[in-house]
């Protein structure tokens, strides 16, 4: 791990009216680093991934991006366009729900091929070739490129939406959820191939998730949040084996085990 | 004509359209909004061009009006007399002599000169709205040049139908910045409007947009390094006067499967006619036969 971190955030505060969202939220990720934020709903997870990632400003405090060239850039300080390419090919954003991402009416290898049309690639050959690659990566045939993703099955949409995600090698990706609804087989398989792609490109990766053993599957940190607080923080096994705020230990031991 | 400023529309309203048509000059491809009035025709029938039209004209200006390339349908005998009336400029049939030309669906055969002016009907300005409806957010995507959705439109044609199926309102990219739509000609003249040494003027009535490119300005086609863009027309030659590299209208002539195939722009037609060149179907082959 190197000292230099990808994103970091420092005193981040934001209220809805009466409701705290966010209270004094630090946060750190490193390249290459799975961090997962879990707590209950309405606890501020996905408030913060949404903070984190630019597309809700905070009342107060500074989301930091070192971007490839190495420069550090406040996330929320960028103009507009620059948010817009960074979320186009730096990052991506994998939805809870398939189709808020996904363009039902386009076909998977269109899906797949948006963002390298919106960098400009030109070349409907390669693309369509790096598409159905892709499609391989995320075990969708290739036979089914050019379907639409309605005739697809929830779970091979989900993985649609992250090959359609990772197709620009973005070098940080926030999960919002990317489990949540699908049946316990189907989410097994999904978190295998999230793991092997995280590992195998080097991915860094925010995570929200309400089921702590998605966080521990997938992890390497984990943040812990009630009410908009940080309660706990540190890495995976570390927190989830020994927790020690008393709304940790009640996440833990709420777990139903089989 | 009494009771009428010159050319219908009082000079309040045409310096108001003169300035959107400025700051579109400026910006080629840009879609400057303009507060389009009611015109004594109905929308859809080209109550954008009628106003720039106005907005432009001189008492020296000689207009022609096609629709569809032929200047003796409804929509062209109507605007042509229209302006006859309210603003008694001279008006012609003849794409060469014309100094002002406006137009529905077409632009003439004749290479257009550094002295004409050629004014579109356009009936949807925004050519992303069948791919995106918000208007605020195709703002948005022209402000940041956000075009990779417009390729995703051609990237599905060429994987269901082996090419782009988009045969007229071909969206076009104008001086390297704005994606534009050049109105429902035929792809078939997308290429006239580049380089052209005519100013081009587009007025949007309904939609109460203007824009424009200026004389000599590039006007490039979408399209796929390994697909470029190419135009189409029907195998034919005009039967009428022969010519094999004009775009065609197809003309049911009875009820027994027979079809004529004849130049859609009437003067070009005409002219060729007169210099002598016939084809399968004139009325001289005919009589002579």
């Amino acid at each position: 791990m190197t000292d230099e971190t990808l994103l970091s955030a420092r005193g981040l505060n934001l209220r809805f009216g009466k409701i705290a969202a966010l209270v004094n939220v630090d946060a750190d990720l490193w390249p290459g680093e799975v961090l997962a934020i879990v707590g209950e709903s309405g606890s501020g997870k996905t408030t913060l991934l949404n903070v984190l990632s630019g597309r809700i400003a905070p009342q107060s405090g500074v989301v930091w991006y070192r971007a490839p060239d190495g420069r550090l850039v406040d996330v929320h300080a960028m103009p507009a366009p620059a948010l817009r390419a960074l979320h186009r090919s730096d990052w991506g954003f994998v939805h809870q729900n398939p189709r808020d991402n996904l363009r039902m009416a386009v076909t998977a290898g269109g899906n797949v091929g948006e963002r390298l049309m919106a960098q400009g690639r030109r070349n409907y050959g390669s693309i369509r070739e790096e598409a159905i690659a892709w499609l391989g990566q995320v075990e969708i045939d290739a036979s089914r490129v050019d379907d639409l993703p309605r005739t697809f099955s929830g779970g091979m949409l989900q993985r649609l939406q992250i090959a359609r995600t990772l197709v620009t090698n973005p070098r940080l990706v926030f999960m919002d959820e990317p489990t949540g609804g699908l049946d316990v087989s189907v989410q097994a398989r999904l978190l295998d191939l999230i793991r092997s792609l995280v590992r195998r490109l080097n991915i860094a990766a925010v995570l929200v998730t309400h089921d702590l053993a998605v966080a521990r599957l997938l992890a390497h940190r984990i943040m812990v949040m009630q009410a908009g607080c940080v309660v706990e923080a540190g890495l995976t096994d570390q927190v989830l084996d020994d927790p020690q705020h008393p709304y940790t230990q009640l996440l833990v031991s709420s777990v139903l085990t089989a | 004509m009494t009771g009428y400023n010159f050319a219908y529309l009082d000079e309040q309203t045409k310096r108001m359209i003169r300035r959107s048509l400025l700051k579109a000059v400026a910006i080629p491809g840009h879609q400057v909004p303009f507060g389009s009035r009611e015109m004594p025709l109905p929308y859809g029938w080209g109550t954008g061009g009628i106003q720039v039209t106005a907005a432009v004209l001189g008492p020296q200006d000689v207009l022609k009006v096609i629709d569809q390339g032929a200047d003796d349908t409804t929509n062209a005998v109507s605007i042509r007399r229209f302006f006859a009336r309210t603003a008694g400029v001279a008006t012609t049939t003849h794409t060469a002599e014309a100094t002002l030309i406006q137009t529905r669906h077409r632009i003439p055969e004749l290479a257009l000169r550094e002295d004409q002016i050629i004014v579109y009907q356009v009936p949807q300005p925004e050519p992303l709205s069948k791919l995106e409806s918000s208007r605020a957010e195709t703002t948005r995507m022209h402000g940041l040049a956000e075009y990779g959705l417009m390729h995703v439109k051609l990237y599905e044609d060429i994987t269901r139908f082996g090419q782009v199926s988009i045969s007229y309102d071909y969206p076009v990219m104008v001086n390297g910045r704005y994606l534009m739509s050049p109105s429902p000609i035929p792809a078939f003249d997308n290429p006239k409007m580049h380089m052209m040494a005519a100013l081009q003027l587009f007025g949007a009535g309904r939609e109460q947009r203007i824009y424009a490119i200026p004389p000599y300005t590039s006007v490039v086609s979408l399209d796929f390094e390994d697909h470029p863009f190419r135009t189409t027309r029907a195998p034919q030659a005009c039967g009428l006067c022969g010519a094999d590299d004009s775009y065609l209208d197809e003309i049911v002539t009875d009820d027994r499967g027979g079809r004529l195939f004849v130049c859609s722009d009437t003067d070009h037609c005409e002219t060729r006619r007169d210099a002598g060149h016939t084809g399968t179907e004139s009325p001289d082959v005919e009589q002579a036969a």
